[in-house]
């Protein structure tokens, strides 16, 4: 695909050869066996593939939480292996988004709070930081609950504020673990519709670990993992042979 | 992220009360068994507080004031010959049995005082006058006396008498004194009749109380009366110390409420270690996403250092305004003793510092060592 002159279609993250291993002597786990793979501005990336075929551990390794044996990751023009934890910590706190499985979400903070995280821990004032949160839960749809406790909200509205956290200081990559497999069918699909609607830009990379085939429509690729490696990079029209 | 690192905190109800009810716990018994034995060993003082003169001469081997070894009367004479003495005055003390009017008994504390100066006079009287004491058979009693002989059915006032060895002694003012460590009355009297009271025996006199001339310094006399064959000499504050420290080598005391105050803070340390461990635990897939959001070590660190200082502050609050309410009651009451000097809360405050930071230092271990990945596991 070439690059849009909006940035639309230029590679954001470049993985070559990326190999992790588990463990020592007898015990030792290849998690990742040379995982190559483009992931471009403007898209959202599916990873997808069966239990253990070390997809979580990518994407473990692409968003900097985790070290890499070998191979090279190169994320926004940095090679990721060259950065020091500090600058990875840095490096993360300023440029992903991250909306997990199981949310994530701090119990004792209100929707409001925990959406301000990203902001707090970049420095900005309490005040701002609630500002632009509670702007983003107006934006995913749930601007009414900024003070409910995560235990007052139902799953699909936690995902919402998981979204809003994650996309809270404009972050250029965001990271989606598993995002549908605590909702049901249906509020999987909003949640990805929403995801789709507020996070898709030309200057920021969507990437989503998941197993759940129903929301594979909403992918403009879809990198098909298999013992450690990415065996097939599926563009939009090929779906269809996920879907047997 | 601090006022939300406390939000997190006080949010986890069951946790935060166990933590503020195990560093409370921990720092009531460190307070309270610290001033009960402060109060006990400020007990063993009370003659030196009762009578209050610079300098205290004994008997060259005696080691503290509630041990009298007895010295001859010329021994008086001896140190007013020393030079910086502006004067020297005998004194009489020993313990003596009482005899009230229905025949029961009460060990006493009779002091004698000089004579022609009283020097060594209690310092507050409640009732009568200390003059007085230069009447026929006059004795003054302290506020002890006066409680013990009521728990005797007894209830002494002025111009009441009772005996001592025999000759009678008649009250003529009520004292308020220091307790003593085995809770023995004070009986005041003249050293001359003190001597009339006790037991004959060859030597009677049991201490010389000295002040130095203007501009001689306490101690310097107290050295030069050393050099003096046989005698000992010590200054009131020296005294104190002795006295204090003769009861924590002699006696089983400091053990005995030691073990109390370890036991205090190994429970703190378990408890409140334990808890905030757990609580840690409880939050490290939380914590764990903080660090992959881009939290770094410090910011973790310091949320979870205030955590645990904001559970120490409250439970040292607790526990020391419960220690000082015990102490407010048990001070009306005069027994158990009870002393809290700042001393104390500054000890157990760093105790309770200390606890708080090995707690930190244990959960924050715990969030270092967790991968940011595990927030995908």
């Amino acid at each position: 695909m070439e690059p849009s002159p909006d940035g639309h279609g230029k590679i954001a993250i470049q993985a070559r050869g990326v190999v992790k291993s588990f463990g020592a002597g007898d015990s030792r786990v290849q998690a990742l066996k040379g995982v190559d793979l483009d992931v471009n501005f403007g898209e959202m990336t599916m990873v997808v593939g069966p239990s253990g075929c070390g997809k979580t551990t990518f994407l473990s390794v692409i968003c900097g939480t985790l070290g890499f044996d070998s191979g090279a990751v190169n994320i926004f023009g940095q090679d990721l292996s060259a950065m020091r934890d500090r600058e990875v910590t840095a490096f993360r706190g300023q440029n992903v988004g991250f909306i997990f499985q199981q949310f994530n979400l701090i119990p004792t903070w209100s929707a409001v709070e925990n959406v301000s995280i990203p902001l707090l821990l970049r420095g900005v004032g309490r005040k701002p930081a609630e500002a632009e949160a509670t702007r983003l839960l107006e934006a995913v749809g749930i601007g009414g609950k900024r003070n409910a406790y995560p235990s007052q909200l139902s799953g699909g509205q936690q995902q919402r504020v998981a979204i809003a956290r994650a996309l809270v200081h404009e972050p250029r990559l965001i990271i989606c673990d598993e995002p549908t497999a605590s909702l049901d069918a249906l509020t999987g699909h909003k949640v990805l519709e929403l995801l789709t609607e507020v996070a898709c830009r030309p200057d920021r990379c969507v990437i989503v670990v998941t197993h759940d085939s129903r929301i594979f429509s909403f992918a403009d690729r879809i990198a098909e993992m298999e013992d450690g490696q990415v065996k097939t990079v599926h563009p939009r029209g090929e779906f269809h042979a996920l879907y047997v | 992220m601090l006022r939300l690192a406390l939000k997190m905190l006080y949010g986890d109800r069951a946790k935060y009360a166990m933590l503020i009810c195990g560093l409370t716990f921990c720092s009531l018994l460190m307070t309270q068994q610290i001033s009960v034995f402060c109060g006990l060993m400020l007990w063993t003082t009370a003659t030196l507080r009762n009578i209050r003169v610079p300098i205290w001469v004994t008997d060259a081997k005696v080691e503290q004031v509630n041990e009298v070894v007895a010295l001859r009367d010329i021994e008086v004479d001896r140190v007013r010959s020393v030079p910086g003495v502006e004067w020297a005055v005998p004194l009489y003390w020993g313990i003596l049995e009482a005899r009230l009017k229905d025949g029961s008994f009460q060990q006493v504390q009779l002091t004698g005082l000089d004579t022609a100066t009283l020097v060594g006079r209690p310092a507050k009287m409640t009732a009568g006058s200390i003059e007085d004491l230069r009447l026929p058979n006059a004795v003054i009693i302290d506020q002890v006396a006066v409680k013990k002989f009521k728990q005797k059915g007894i209830k002494v006032a002025i111009g009441d008498s009772f005996e001592i060895n025999d000759t009678e002694a008649r009250v003529v003012g009520i004292c308020e004194s220091e307790q003593s460590f085995l809770g023995q009355p004070y009986v005041f009297t003249t050293y001359d009749r003190a001597l009339a009271f006790a037991p004959q025996e060859r030597k009677m006199l049991s201490f010389v109380l000295v002040q130095p001339k203007p501009g001689v310094p306490p101690a310097e006399l107290v050295e030069r009366i050393r050099k003096i064959p046989g005698l000992g000499a010590f200054t009131s504050d020296e005294f104190f110390r002795h006295t204090v420290q003769w009861y924590v080598r002699n006696t089983g005391i400091p053990v005995s409420f030691g073990t109390v105050v370890v036991l205090g803070i190994i429970v703190g340390i378990a408890i409140a270690g334990q808890t905030f461990y757990l609580f840690i635990h409880e939050n490290l897939r939380f914590m764990a996403a903080l660090k992959a959001m881009g939290a770094k070590t410090g910011t973790l660190a310091r949320m979870v250092f205030l955590q645990a200082f904001a559970v120490g502050f409250v439970g040292y609050g607790l526990g020391v305004g419960i220690a000082a309410i015990f102490g407010f009651g048990v001070l009306k009451g005069g027994e158990p003793p009870f002393y809290l000097p700042w001393q104390i809360l500054v000890f157990t405050g760093a105790v309770i510092v200390f606890i708080c930071c090995f707690s930190a230092l244990v959960g924050l271990l715990k969030i270092v060592r967790a991968e940011p990945a595990v927030v995908f596991k």
